[in-house]
């Protein structure tokens, strides 16, 4: 079977609510880019020169997701663990480890990114719920004890342990949609997750484009200097009413789909929030650089770190069977 | 081949992102002296210079450690290393003329003047044969650089390297003075890479 056939069957494959919303996406893309490129001329400068960065790095972020969801669970599941990879190693890179965190890194990156997504594709939820959170927890401070560094132990587990819930055990929940069976809705959960991506990240711009017109009254100037109250104001009920527009891709009527969207929108902004507390702590402005114009892999996914675990479980409670 | 796939492995675990601070990289004849903690420091320079550069520019390595199995596949035929008798009792007439002779060849070097891999986060005294390069090609430009993260990501002893994003920050040049003693010029450079901490 050559390329073109099995893009041809992968494109046939997909339901046709999917092609919808990408297009749906695809469009505001197109919209935003020539938005990019009229302020380019019209009022050149840093911020534009930014917003231009963050759009191009947008069609990537989009083209790859695209390209996972049409090749399935499997393709999925190695992105999301190579979006905890890299937002791991942003984490660990600003944290001030020692010689006796070495070990236990390893462990980190080496044996829970893996085991934490084959459990998704194995289906194994029991598992996939404690595998961090318990033997994580109770492993990784014990390793460390045995390397015989004392030194800042507690601080150094912690930060350590943090990590590893935020980019790991947070992040997960997302593909772990896909283990939810919904009465009614089966085989569809893929475009449960984008859903989930959609309404976290259109709020995330939408509060920032509010934030930029409108902003006037900071929220916590500290923390977050871009937060404003009129942008998150503005920007979440507004993507809350994109997320209720979308309920025919997803199990709930447009009111429960809108007040997800609303659960979801808070979330993400308390992760954003938390985590912007945590990166200042530790001394930095952006998580890394990897993804021009938006900072690091975790200053993309920093609102998903809260938003997928909660929707996930809201979601399995009321709609799973 | 080798050399590629050491590049595509250092660049996915660490990152290794250059930043040109007090130099830019040209394609003049260099030798970059860096901080040494950990055997990632080698390729974590050497992968963070441009693909033209990286084809002209060797790492000296110890002889006595780099010249056996896996790790000579590594120094020699992945990084086309120049191999240097750390020990001068074993070597017969000047230790460095390996040094001199891809000098004079045209190449630039990566150079750990430590000497040794050091545990500690400040770089121990430079020893003496940076001074000797430095005296004999006035020519070449002889350029700070420091790394940051490579001392977590595989301390000395440790086998699997944790992925931790490594910055390689080039900084200025460092030029001996008209008459400067040897001391003073190391102690100069020292300080070059300490200022890119």
């Amino acid at each position: 079977m050559n390329f073109s056939d099995s893009l041809q069957r992968f494109v046939a494959g997909a339901p046709a609510q999917f092609w919808w919303v990408m297009g749906g996406v695809l469009a505001l893309l197109v919209v935003a880019s020539a938005i990019g490129q009229t302020l380019t001329r019209v009022k050149p400068g840093s911020v534009v020169d930014n917003l231009n960065a963050r759009i191009n790095a947008w069609w990537v972020m989009v083209a790859v997701l695209c390209a996972c969801f049409l090749l399935g669970k499997v393709a999925t599941l190695v992105l999301f663990a190579i979006a905890s990879f890299l937002a791991l190693r942003e984490f660990i890179t600003l944290t001030p480890t020692r010689r006796g965190d070495h070990l236990p890194l390893c462990l980190c990156f080496y044996v829970a990114i893996p085991l934490q997504y084959w459990l998704i594709g194995a289906n194994w939820y029991g598992l996939f719920v404690i595998l961090i959170p318990v033997y994580g927890f109770l492993l990784l401070p014990a390793v460390s004890a045995l390397a015989g560094d004392i030194g800042n132990f507690l601080e150094r587990n912690t930060k350590i342990q943090w990590g590893l819930m935020l980019t790991v055990y947070c992040i997960s929940h997302a593909p772990a949609l896909l283990l939810l069976d919904i009465p009614g809705y089966e085989g569809q959960s893929l475009l449960l997750l984008l859903y989930l991506l959609l309404v976290v990240q259109i709020s995330d711009v939408l509060q920032y484009v509010f934030g930029k017109l409108f902003g006037r009254r900071k929220l916590a100037p500290e923390v977050s200097p871009s937060k404003t109250v009129e942008g998150l104001l503005g920007g979440g009920l507004s993507a809350a009413a994109i997320g209720a527009s979308l309920w025919w891709i997803t199990p709930f009527t447009p009111l429960q789909s809108g007040l997800l969207s609303l659960l979801i929108v808070l979330c993400g902004f308390l992760g954003g929030l938390a985590l912007s507390a945590v990166k200042r702590s530790l001394g930095a402005k952006d998580w890394g650089e990897m993804i021009e114009g938006h900072g690091g892999m975790l200053d993309r996914l920093d609102s998903v770190t809260f938003a997928a675990p909660v929707f996930f479980h809201v979601v399995r409670y009321a709609f799973a069977g | 081949m080798l050399s590629h796939l050491l590049v595509i492995l250092v660049k996915l675990l660490l990152g290794a992102y250059p930043r040109w601070i007090g130099v830019q990289p040209t394609r003049a004849q260099r030798v970059y002296f860096a901080n040494h903690t950990s055997h990632l420091d080698t390729v974590a320079l050497w992968a963070a210079l441009p693909a033209e550069l990286r084809r002209r520019t060797r790492p000296v390595a110890a002889r006595d450690y780099w010249s056996r199995g896996l790790r000579a596949l590594i120094a020699q035929r992945g990084l086309n290393a120049v191999l240097i008798e750390r020990h001068r009792d074993r070597s017969e007439g000047d230790p460095l003329q390996p040094l001199y002779d891809a000098l004079d060849a045209g190449d630039s070097l990566i150079l750990f003047p430590e000497g040794t891999r050091n545990d500690e986060a400040l770089p121990k005294p430079f020893k003496s044969g940076l001074f000797h390069l430095a005296s004999r090609f006035p020519e070449v430009e002889f350029v700070a650089v420091h790394l940051d993260t490579a001392r977590r990501s595989l301390p000395k002893g440790s086998l699997l390297p944790v992925p931790l994003i490594c910055t390689v920050r080039f900084g200025e040049r460092v030029v001996p003075g008209i008459g400067e003693s040897k001391e003073s010029f190391l102690e100069r450079a020292r300080a070059a890479v300490v200022e890119l901490a």
